[in-house]
């Protein structure tokens, strides 16, 4: 079967600096993938490359088989087939939830109006803030704001599902309920590939690891196999300090 | 309320301050600010008054003030003017509405097509370019004048020849200019994670701009906009140069009929009167826009 997601040889350079130097991944259907790895190891990078949001230096990006990183491919319309929620929400500060929810559903997807708030509002009782559908970003809570970028990736019911350190920039009280969320949707069978400093978090719902390391994955596989029991030295001095920083529950 | 009323008429009932009363350290202190607070206000009285006294006294007491009293604030000539000044100042009025509406469209059309990517734009987004560093560049009074005589020396069929108009034209192509740049820089400081994710999202180039950039800008450079308003509000009155008859055509005209600068001194008045509240506004708009930026 062919994957959802394949990364073959992903280069991608910043000046002279290979953030990412021949990454190869690939994300089953219904799978969830979890990129781990140091801040600056180019986890963030990778999500943006497959999401086309950055132009990659050499290798390819499939979707679904198809080699979307090439510039004869529409991006757009790949970019339609996958969603991203951001490290920083990137809400839309002049729309209210429901809203930003209702967006892409009407002007990308060309749902009507009234279906797409339909489908808004279910939405953001998916993720717990019915009764905020008429707030605006800045009247929310961090959490709040991210289970909001949340619905607003899930209301293109995309392919793929990515999730760039989402919990990064949550006071550590409110991580708990994005978390919850994110486990739910890995349990109904989202295809996911997400990056993230929660260690206990992706012991748990992921179905593969792979630790990200001088721009290449170093060490991929089961969670327990990754986290547990690392081959590579790197993998290992990197979860010591992880634990000594009190991340792995 | 009521429990303060029954305090202070000196009932026999001794009630402890209860917890929505404020504390007595927190009354002593309401009343130490409000009595700086007074303090401040009389000083600023009193200063006002010395200072508008000295001015007054400087003025009245130079050698050439009863001539200038005569000339420049005459009661009676100022009466007498103030219609047709009026009259005028109604065009100016008008030449402002319709220019600043030209003036907001223009602008921002000119904007967005500075934006716009791809080679097949390149000749509109020169000729944007190009159009903005002409008419930035260009005096204002110059571009009347080439206008203004100009376009009505070609003798071409349709193209008006009212100096009003011509003058709403000019207005509207050079204060363009500088309208487009201000609208750009707000373009520009909508944060690329904005685009980003209106990308990501499956949206156009053209869609993410109408629908998430553009609303952020211009809320964003709404004090700026006003404040070019403001300066609009002046420089209608220099249509006048082309002949039309404006406040500060008419005000020139009661000049000349009685010897006597005071028109000027009234028109002076009125685009005064005429600018305060526009400014107001556009303090109001950008004290408002500081507090949301702040809170956000």
């Amino acid at each position: 079967m062919t994957p959802v997601l394949e990364v073959r040889g992903l280069v991608k350079r910043y000046g002279a600096a290979r953030v990412l130097d021949g990454v190869d991944l690939s994300v089953d259907e219904h799978q969830v993938v979890t990129v781990i790895g140091a801040s600056g190891s180019g986890k963030s990078t990778l999500l943006r490359c497959v999401d086309l949001l950055e132009e990659i230096d050499d290798g390819q990006v499939l979707l679904d088989g198809v080699d979307v990183s090439d510039p004869r491919c529409d991006a757009a319309a790949a970019q339609r087939r996958m969603a991203i929620v951001f490290q920083a929400f990137n809400l839309f500060p002049h729309m209210t939830a429901a809203q930003n929810v209702a967006l892409a559903p009407r002007v990308v997807h060309r749902v009507p109006a009234d279906e797409a708030d339909e489908r808004a509002q279910d939405l953001l009782r998916r993720v717990g803030l019915e009764s905020f559908a008429g707030a605006y970003p800045d009247r929310l809570s961090g959490g709040q704001q991210q289970r909001v970028a949340i619905a607003r990736a899930l209301a293109v019911q995309p392919r793929l599902l990515l999730l760039d350190e989402i919990t990064s920039a949550l006071d550590p009280e409110l991580v708990g309920e994005v978390l919850m969320i994110i486990r739910q949707l890995a349990e109904s069978g989202i295809t996911i590939l997400m990056a993230t400093h929660e260690m206990g978090f992706a012991k748990q719902v992921s179905d593969r690891v792979c630790f990200l390391d001088g721009g290449r994955v170093l060490e991929a596989g089961p969670p327990g196999q990754v986290l547990g029991s690392p081959v590579h030295d790197r993998t290992r001095q990197f979860l010591a300090r992880v634990i000594a920083a009190g991340r792995l529950a | 309320m009521a429990r303060r009323g029954r305090v202070g008429t000196g009932t026999a009932v001794t009630e402890p301050p209860v917890a929505t009363e404020l504390s007595p350290l927190a009354r002593e202190r309401l009343a130490y600010r409000r009595s700086r607070a007074r303090r401040s206000a009389l000083v600023a009285f009193s200063s006002t008054v010395v200072f508008a006294g000295a001015v007054g006294l400087g003025l009245a007491s130079s050698p050439g003030w009863p001539r200038v009293r005569g000339t420049f604030f005459d009661v009676h000539v100022a009466w007498s003017s103030l219609p047709s000044i009026l009259e005028g100042l109604w065009l100016n009025i008008r030449v402002l509405v319709v220019a600043e509406i030209g003036i907001l469209v223009l602008g921002l059309v000119i904007a967005v097509l500075r934006t716009l990517r791809g080679p097949v734009f390149l000749p509109v987004r020169a000729l944007a370019t190009g159009y903005v560093d002409l008419f930035r560049g260009v005096p204002l009074l110059i571009a009347l004048y080439l206008i203004g005589f100009g376009v009505p020396a070609l003798r071409l069929q349709g193209v008006p020849t009212d100096t009003a108009v011509l003058g709403t034209a000019t207005l509207i192509l050079v204060y363009s200019a500088y309208v487009a740049e201000v609208f750009r820089a707000g373009i520009e400081s909508v944060h690329p994670s904005q685009r980003a994710a209106a990308r990501s999202l499956g949206l156009t180039h053209r869609q993410s701009m109408r629908l998430v950039v553009l609303p952020q800008a211009v809320r964003r450079v709404l004090p700026p906009l006003l404040n070019d308003f403001v300066a609009l509000q002046k420089d209608v009155g220099l249509i006048s140069v082309l002949g039309a008859v404006d406040a500060i055509r008419a005000a020139q005209i009661e000049a000349a009929r009685t010897f006597n600068f005071t028109p000027y001194v009234v028109a002076a008045l009125l685009f005064v009167l005429l600018a305060i509240p526009t400014g107001r506004v556009a303090d109001a708009v950008a004290a408002r826009s500081a507090r949301r930026q702040g809170s956000s």
